[in-house]
């Protein structure tokens, strides 16, 4: 172990102890120790791993044959079926607490106000970011054929955004927000994910340099343009002015108007790159091995590349359609949203399409099934959004569960799903297993699981529409016809459905965790193959 | 013509068109809402929030009250039969961060000001279903129970003051007396408070005059939304954007 990891690690410590001792308020204080913490166990990794993670470096050295970094990839498989359990049951709790709100306990830290921000970071940053890591390592290295730059570095990245997750969750219980949606932690955990961001960038680009490929494949394009975008947003998202430095409260640097385009530009590229970019990079590595066909359209790629990365960052503007927000600035986000359909669908066509030849595969892997259910769902959602950017349609939809729904379609369709391909892909990769334990369980995950995300959209589009409807309902006088409180009452069973629905969803990620520990363990499922005809007809 | 070959075998360009393509959009949506005059409207009563009001926002924004509630009405004939005029950009012009919020799982909050009593407010946090019940909001008896932190209570609108929120010198130095001033109608410092901010009600929020609670400042706040600006004096026709 050297300097460059003993310097960092005591450095980080030193800041935590620092921050604690001088604490002005509760959060910080418990911050700054997670901070030492962290260093310290940072340094015991550091200690234990030093010898195996020398020893590979050297050999990859010499090595005619790339040595992947595969350790990192096998962390990241546990922590991403981690997160992912653990943002689905925070989900179904809000779920739960909205159709019986006595189960908020009326207690500060379980009250729906925090633990809704902890289930949308859980779910995006954590579940989405820890697969998003682990994938780009492991797609960048293979695609590249060679292995991941830097000998810490990319240990730092993974722990370093671990680090944030724990922050930002423990701070959301505590009180600690900048209330900016997705975009919730304060300035010192911002800061800190800066670092790690920008590690994450250097770690990338270096193994796209030490590249033995002629070309930068495809979805290293789409992951590239997620790290530096996101880089961009939160950078300019974030800027805000701290009361103490020894305090976790800041106030934004915007107001008002400003402020909400800001958050608004950021909010809706979080879904343009972080969960749509960078899962296509995801969608153009493991459908195309998944099928064992090579990607549909090498020209459609490039158009619908530039021209998703173009459009996507005009599209915020329509998360404030009739407000405040001058109608110029209005018009254009709709149209550009309107606009980003094209460019959507091209991605759905190439992931789809790269099945020509291969869709009987269908019957018989419902990996595969998974991760074009996965696209379909994502040609679905690129379409609905666009629909919904529309002003008339918006003027409906804004404020209600529709656009619950609409995200969740998304998020439980797209990027659940091909998550999850993703992660069954993986397992028998890196614990170097001959099959996954069960594929029966894959087929079970699957159909439990699309159930799931049935129920729970199709109850936000009714109860959308219906409260969005009820808002403007007018009596045969000319008045109002509902108050609010009977729009709230009318939404209970669909809160109920929902619930279900999402339940469901949490089940089928229990299964899939269940299938990754046993093989993980090494166990193979006797288990009848897809594909063979039954010997026990007739 | 640049062949895409090229770019694909350039990581750094590659990086570097990137960045290009997708700075553009921000720019040219962003950028002129700092310098177009029309952005904000002009109108009379705009003030910066009283250190009890700002507080009562900083624990409205710790509780995440803003995933249900928006403060924004928009410009629809439902909504501004609803909930009242129209909200303005100038509204929200010293709110660091914006509370326009995404979501109506509550009504909106926008000029909730002056729209109940207190007594129904503290009864609404202690327990919300004993005023409306079908609602599904969380209870906050902690509110009335938790003293109001007010250390270092000037700090937070020096804050403000640096990034363009026009507080005195005088307000901050003021600003712990104001903030306990306020919760108590028989304080010494109550006309100078009013005077520093014109319009703030000073009254004992909470009902309790033992302690300066959170409940104080998150009910001071609360009845403050929405009433600052004159709308008698406000012309729709002189600020269309």
């Amino acid at each position: 172990m050297s300097w460059l990891v003993a310097l960092p690690v005591g450095l980080i410590g030193f800041v935590g102890l620092l921050a604690a001792s001088r604490a002005v308020d509760t959060g910080i204080y418990a911050h700054g120790f997670v901070f030492f913490i962290a260093a310290v166990l940072a340094g015991f990794f550091a200690i234990r791993k030093n010898e195996e993670i020398t020893r590979e470096w050297q050999a990859s050295k010499t090595s005619q044959e790339p040595v992947y970094n595969d350790a990192i990839i096998k962390v990241g498989v546990i922590a991403s079926t981690f997160w992912g359990v653990v943002g689905f049951v925070v989900g179904l709790v809000i779920a739960l607490q909205l159709a019986y709100p006595a189960l908020n306990f009326d207690l500060p830290w379980t009250n729906f106000g925090r633990l809704r921000p902890l289930h949308t970071s859980a779910v995006i940053f954590a579940f989405g970011g820890t697969v998003l890591l682990t994938t780009s390592f492991h797609v960048v290295q293979r695609t590249c054929r060679a292995r991941l730059a830097g000998l810490w570095a990319p240990w730092f990245v993974f722990w370093g955004y671990q680090l944030f997750i724990v922050l930002a969750a423990t701070g959301y219980i505590f009180g600690i927000t900048q209330s900016k949606e997705y975009a919730e932690p304060e300035w010192y955990v911002d800061l800190w994910l800066t670092i790690v961001w920008v590690v994450y960038l250097l770690v990338f680009l270096g193994t796209l340099m030490r590249r033995k490929e002629p070309h930068i494949y495809v979805a290293n394009w789409f992951y590239l343009a997620f790290i530096v975008t996101i880089a961009m947003l939160h950078i300019v998202n974030n800027l805000a002015m701290p009361v103490s430095i020894f305090g976790a409260k800041s106030y934004q640097l915007f107001s008002g108007v400003q402020d909400a385009l800001t958050q608004w530009w950021y909010g809706h590229n979080a879904v343009g790159f972080f969960l749509t970019a960078g899962f296509l990079g995801i969608m153009y590595y493991y459908v195309p091995k998944q099928a064992e066909r090579p990607v549909y359209s090498y020209r459609l790629s490039i158009v619908h590349f530039w021209a998703l990365i173009f459009l996507y960052i005009w599209a915020g503007p329509h998360h404030l359609h009739y407000t405040a927000l001058p109608d110029w600035a209005q018009t254009l986000g709709m149209t550009f949203s309107i606009m980003l359909w094209m460019p959507s669908w091209g991605g759905m066509i190439n992931g789809l399409m790269t099945l020509s030849g291969a869709w009987d595969k269908l019957r018989t892997d419902p990996i595969l099934r998974m991760m074009v259910l996965s696209v379909a769902f994502y040609g679905m959602s690129t379409f609905e959004g666009p629909l919904m950017s529309i002003k008339a349609v918006n003027s409906l939809s804004h404020y209600t569960d529709w656009t619950i729904g609409h995200v969740h379609s998304g998020a439980l369709g797209w990027v659940g799903f091909v998550s999850f391909g993703a992660l069954y892909f993986l397992a028998p990769v890196v614990w170097k297993r001959q099959r996954l334990y069960s594929l029966r369980l894959v087929s079970l995950h699957f159909w439990i699981s699309t159930l799931g995300i049935v129920l729970y959209v199709a109850a936000m589009w009714v109860s959308g529409i219906l409260q969005g409807l009820m808002w403007r309902a007018y009596d045969s006088l000319g008045f109002l016809e509902y108050s609010f409180a009977e729009t709230v009452e009318a939404m209970h069973p669909f809160y109920l459905i929902r619930a279900l629905g999402g339940g469901l969803f949490v089940l089928g990620s229990l299964i899939m965790a269940y299938n990754i520990w046993r093989t993980a363990r090494g166990d193979i499922r006797q288990e009848a193959p897809y594909g063979v005809p039954s010997v026990a007809g007739a | 013509m640049i062949r895409h070959a090229t770019i694909e075998r350039n990581s750094i360009l590659m990086l570097v068109l990137v960045l290009i393509v997708v700075a553009i959009g921000g720019l040219v949506e962003i950028v002129p809402l700092f310098y177009l005059k029309s952005t904000i409207e002009k109108v009379q009563g705009m003030r910066p929030y009283t250190p009890l009001e700002l507080a009562g926002r900083n624990i409205y924004i710790r509780e995440g009250c803003y995933v249900c509630h928006s403060q924004m009405v928009r410009s629809l004939r439902d909504e501004v039969e609803r909930y009242g005029h129209f909200s303005l950009a100038a509204e929200s012009m010293y709110d660091h961060p914006f509370q326009w919020g995404s979501k109506r799982t509550g009504p909106d909050l926008a000029r909730v000001g002056g729209k109940y009593s207190d007594e129904w407010h503290r009864a609404h946090m202690e327990d919300p279903r004993s005023i409306v019940p079908e609602s599904v909001m969380p209870g906050y008896p902690f509110l009335a129970q938790t003293a109001l932190k007010t250390r270092g209570i000037g700090d937070h609108l020096s804050a403000n003051k640096a990034i363009g929120v026009p507080y005195s010198d005088e307000m901050i130095e003021s600003a712990l007396a104001d903030a306990t001033a306020q919760a108590n109608p028989d304080a010494d410092g109550v006309d100078a408070l009013v005077e520093r901010y014109p319009g703030a009600k000073v009254r004992d929020f909470d009902g309790n005059p033992a302690m300066v609670s959170e409940l104080d400042a998150v009910i001071a706040y609360l009845q403050v939304l929405g009433t600052m600006v004159d709308f008698d004096a406000f012309k729709v026709e002189e600020n269309l954007r």
